[in-house]
């Protein structure tokens, strides 16, 4: 039972940073029909820049921990941001040249990465807390594990929030469902492409603060990792779909510990296996309308 | 003879969607007052013009909008010089609702709720209804309030009594009719009784161009020029039509069968 | 002139261009050829032979890519998982049973294909990005069964070639010109399978689904069939280009298995330009070169002694690499194939203009 109670909540974590890459993504491809590429690097470098703000602060502070990932999410939007405008949008409406941009970019900034700090994991330290375990009903969970639940429920509820009751997010919703009737009615969606890169861009950088404590460690192939399993979640949650993406969140990282656990290390096959499933079952994802 | 300005002059207008011509070399003005309907079979062209002008298609050619050449700008420009936008097929934002279309829709400060609340009460009635859950008929009204809800200086509106029972076309040839009263309305329509309602001008479109345009009684008056510009009576309400006729090949739609207005049924979401 | 003019456009020219060029290249290994810069050594050194077989294997990989993406206008994200299944499977079946070379790769490309035929029927449920991400979702999964199942692939060492089975003609540093031929054979064979098919009644359909998938349905074709055709077969020459490469290499690393491998080839083959064969042939070959030039320069002293802000991203090879990608995109739309046409044209109307005006003189 305290194992069931450790697996559900650890998958529990692990699907909360799926989520907080997955939503960007998400949202992005579904206003814009770009599939971001680079997003993963906007992890990595959040991680990285996070780690380098906390090392010259006191370690193992709560304060420096809040810092560095509030470093991490500027970092995540500012590069977002400075890539929409810059490489995005010049080739506007342009799909497969968007999508090979940023292909183009994440094969330059992981190479750069490992140019600046190294192929090697650099290890992080947070507060003493994190790392100890507090018992629920027998399990001994790592605490980390409900900053990570924390963390991405808070983004959840901000971006609901956002999308229900700002201009931007109305906007946003309207795009996802119909871009060229949003431009009709006299909408410049184009800000709002700008806006969804940054938010997508600060989830990223959070997640990649994030991910490093619950690894234990950044590298420079930490965003390319999660990526992967970003882009299984936003297809089988269904393609621009947030709430698609919440739900795929966490039954792919819960089957992904499961199957780690008792079925001899197979995590990983089930969740493709189960992108295979979802794919014969409903190409659209779970609550997606588009392929 | 001393016209006033046309508010819209389209000259050698193309534009093509990937990659394939549709609409080719079309010239018309739109006077700055009354209904001026485009006609024509389908697939002629008439969406895609409207789209061309719109810069929702790529296009090419001149686009003067009250003395203004907009065939450069962006879709959102252009309708922010003061156009209004009813697409065939209504496309409201299913997933948002009824308050939520009319929201996005505002341009201005002062939004017009005026004219919509009183032409439209059932709809604000219905503000917290999501729009894809409207009948047919609720969601042509829904299209139409989003762009009266502003100041407009020129409406397109694009087969609006497509797919509507009797009834509800006659409230919505009211409601343009209203609308055009303050408004020059662009009008795309196959319901001729309508364009005999409304219309003061016609521009008849076939296979991409403009084949013929003149004062809209001059045109319905003569059945045998109508059946043969169009393929219908100049007294057809039009047929009943569903959504899924844009692959038809040009001008094989056989449209002179006598077909009532008794036919026409209204679209169930 | 005329005579120029009639060989530019007679249908034949690129195949005659062709064949010269395979025959210059086939005899490079006899002669003592040096280009200093670009190769390594002089044309006949086991060294520079290696690096030339290498980028051979390169632009057949290229190649078949291109008839995914440039054909039937499919982004793949998992091309690598063929070629990693052809190198893996290869070594496999030659290292745990007694099956002689031919043999062997014709059970290991029969697996390939049948995987592909399976995997490729599921990710074509879906297109456009979609089919990007799944594609990515496979191969990444090929990649972990790799890394994973040291017992069978030997993990993250790789995976050396038992060489007991295989004609002792393509094995040593001495037979590597053997292999070298091997390569150009491979090069030539993958083309010519290439051209068949985009001329072929099944290539057309396929790349008409590209510009216009509805337009194929209403002329009562599936697309699916023929795109999936297009996968099996970009996924069997894939295979067997991993084959030769294992046999190239004397081995095979899970490098091959990552999604940023398969980006390689799309980054080659935007670079060629996107939907020209001799595009990615041309790409193959120069990303492989500039690859290992670039890694040279990044430890070459002129390099190793600038200020850090451009040191670090000088000696990243893939830094560089991926920069041009994105310039390429940006800037040069159609590639090094686009660069070509345009010049050409550009050239021809020159020619016109400068013809016409001396014809104008000679009726004066
Ligand atoms: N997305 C598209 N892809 C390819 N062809 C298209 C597309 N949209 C429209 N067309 C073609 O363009 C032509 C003109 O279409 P358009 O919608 O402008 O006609 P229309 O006159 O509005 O017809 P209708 O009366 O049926 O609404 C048609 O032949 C149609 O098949
Ligand atoms: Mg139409």
């Amino acid at each position: 039972m305290s194992t069931v109670l450790l697996l559900l909540i650890t998958g529990l974590g692990l699907g909360a940073l799926y989520f907080l890459v997955a939503s960007g993504l998400s949202l992005i491809y579904g206003l814009m029909g770009v599939l971001n590429f680079a997003h993963g690097s906007f992890l990595t470098l959040g991680a990285f820049l996070g780690w380098e703000v906390a090392r010259r602060m006191p370690d193992g502070s709560w304060l420096t921990f809040g810092v560095s990932i509030l470093v991490g999410a500027v970092v995540g939007a500012t590069v977002a941001t400075l890539t929409e405008l810059l490489l995005i949008r010049p080739l506007y409406l342009r799909h497969i040249e968007q999508v090979l941009v940023t292909v183009g970019l994440s094969l330059a900034t992981v190479a750069l990465f490992e140019g600046i700090w190294g192929v090697d994991p650099i290890y992080v330290v947070g507060p003493e807390w994190l790392n100890d375990t507090t018992d629920i009903a027998g399990a001994l969970i790592p605490n980390d594990r409900f900053v990570l639940i924390a963390a991405a429920v808070i983004v959840l509820l901000g971006l609901v929030v956002f999308l229900k009751r700002t201009r931007y997010g109305l906007i946003i919703r309207a795009g996802v469902e119909n871009r060229a009737m949003v431009t009709a009615l006299g909408v410049d969606v184009r800000r709002a492409f700008t806006l969804v890169f940054a938010i997508g861009g600060a989830a990223a950088g959070i997640g990649g603060v994030l991910a490093s404590h619950y690894f234990g460690y950044v590298s420079p192939l930490i965003g390319g990792s999660l990526l992967i399993f970003a882009f299984i979640v936003t297809v089988i949650g269904g393609l621009g779909s947030l709430t698609g993406a919440a739900i795929a969140s966490v039954v792919v990282a819960v089957l992904q510990q499961f199957a780690n656990f008792y079925l001899g290390g197979t995590g990983d096959f089930m969740v493709v296996a189960l992108l295979a499933v979802v794919l014969l079952v409903k190409p659209t994802g779970l609550l997606g309308s588009k392929a | 003879m001393n016209a006033p300005d046309p508010i819209l002059r389209v000259a050698g207008l193309s534009a093509s969607i990937d990659g394939q011509q549709v609409v080719e070399q079309v010239d018309f003005e739109v006077p700055a007052t009354g209904v001026t309907a485009v006609l024509g079979r389908n697939g002629v062209g008439k969406t895609s013009t409207l789209k061309a002008v719109l810069g929702l298609i790529s296009r090419s050619g001149v686009v003067e909008f009250d003395g203004a050449r907009i065939d450069g700008e962006p879709t959102h420009r252009i309708v922010q010089r003061g156009i209004g936008y009813v697409p065939e097929d209504r496309e409201v934002f299913a997933s948002l609702t009824v308050a939520e279309n009319l929201r996005l829709a505002e341009r201005g400060t002062t939004p017009n709720r005026g004219m919509v609340d009183e032409l439209f009460p059932d709809l604000i009635a219905r503000s917290a209804q999501r729009a894809g859950s409207l009948s047919g008929g609720q969601q042509q009204m829904l299209s139409l309030a989003r762009v009266l809800m502003n100041d407009n200086r020129l409406l397109m509106v694009d087969e609006p009594t497509k797919g509507l029972a009797p009834r509800i076309v006659t409230e919505v040839a009211a409601a343009l009719e209203r609308a055009a009263a303050v408004t020059p309305v662009l009008l795309v329509e196959q319901n001729l009784p309508v364009v005999r309602r409304l219309a003061h001008t016609v521009v008849v479109i076939e296979g991409g161009r403009v084949i013929h345009a003149g004062p809209a009684a001059e045109l319905l008056d003569d059945d045998e020029r109508t059946q043969q510009l169009l393929g219908v009576h100049s007294t057809d309400h039009g047929a009943p039509r569903g959504g899924t006729d844009h692959g038809a090949p040009k001008g094989d739609t056989d449209r002179s069968a006598p077909t009532g207005a008794d036919e026409s049924r209204e679209e169930t979401p | 002139m005329t005579m120029i003019r009639r060989l530019r456009t007679s249908p034949f020219t690129p195949w005659v261009i062709g064949g010269l060029l395979v025959g210059l290249v086939a005899v490079l290994p006899l002669l003592d050829l040096s280009l200093p810069g670009v190769l390594p050594g002089s044309t006949y050194t086991p060294g520079t032979l290696q690096l030339l077989a290498f980028a051979m294997v390169f632009a057949a990989l290229a190649l078949s890519y291109h008839l995914l993406f440039g054909v039937a206008g499919l982004l793949s994200f998992g091309h690598a998982l063929y070629f990693a299944l052809g190198a893996y499977g290869l070594g496999i079946v030659l290292r745990d049973t007694e099956l002689a070379l031919v043999p062997a790769m014709a059970v290991v490309l029969l697996a390939a294909i049948a995987v592909a035929a399976a995997l490729g029927a599921l990710s074509l449920r879906v297109s456009g990005i979609a089919f990007a991400m799944v594609t990515l979702a496979f191969a990444q999964a090929g990649s972990v069964l790799v890394r994973r199942n040291a017992s069978v692939t030997n993990g993250e060492e790789g995976l050396p070639l038992r060489v007991d089975n295989i004609p002792a003609e393509l094995v040593g540093v001495l037979n590597t010109r053997n292999v070298y031929w091997l390569a150009l054979a491979l090069l030539v064979v993958v083309f010519l399978i290439v051209a068949w098919f985009e001329r072929s009644r099944a290539g057309h359909v396929v790349a008409a689904t590209r510009e216009n998938e509805l337009r194929v349905r209403v002329l009562g074709m599936t697309p699916f069939r023929v795109k999936l055709i297009t996968v099996v077969l970009a996924g069997g020459l894939a295979a067997l280009v991993g084959m030769v490469y294992l046999l190239l290499q004397s081995g095979v690393t899970p490098a091959v298995t990552t999604p940023d491998f398969t980006l390689t080839l799309l980054v080659i083959v935007v670079l060629g330009g996107v939907g020209s064969r001799w595009g990615a042939v041309v790409g193959g070959l120069i990303y492989t070169l500039l690859d290992q030039r670039l890694t040279a320069l990044a430890r070459s002293e002129a390099i190793q002694d600038l200020p850090e802000f451009l040191r670090i991203p000088l000696s990243e090879p893939l830094f560089i690499l991926g920069t041009l990608f994105i310039l390429v995109v940006v800037l040069l739309p159609g590639g090094l194939a686009g660069v070509a046409r345009r010049t050409l044209a550009r050239a021809d109307s020159a020619r016109a203009r400068a013809g016409r005006s001396l014809d104008e003189e000679a009726t004066r």
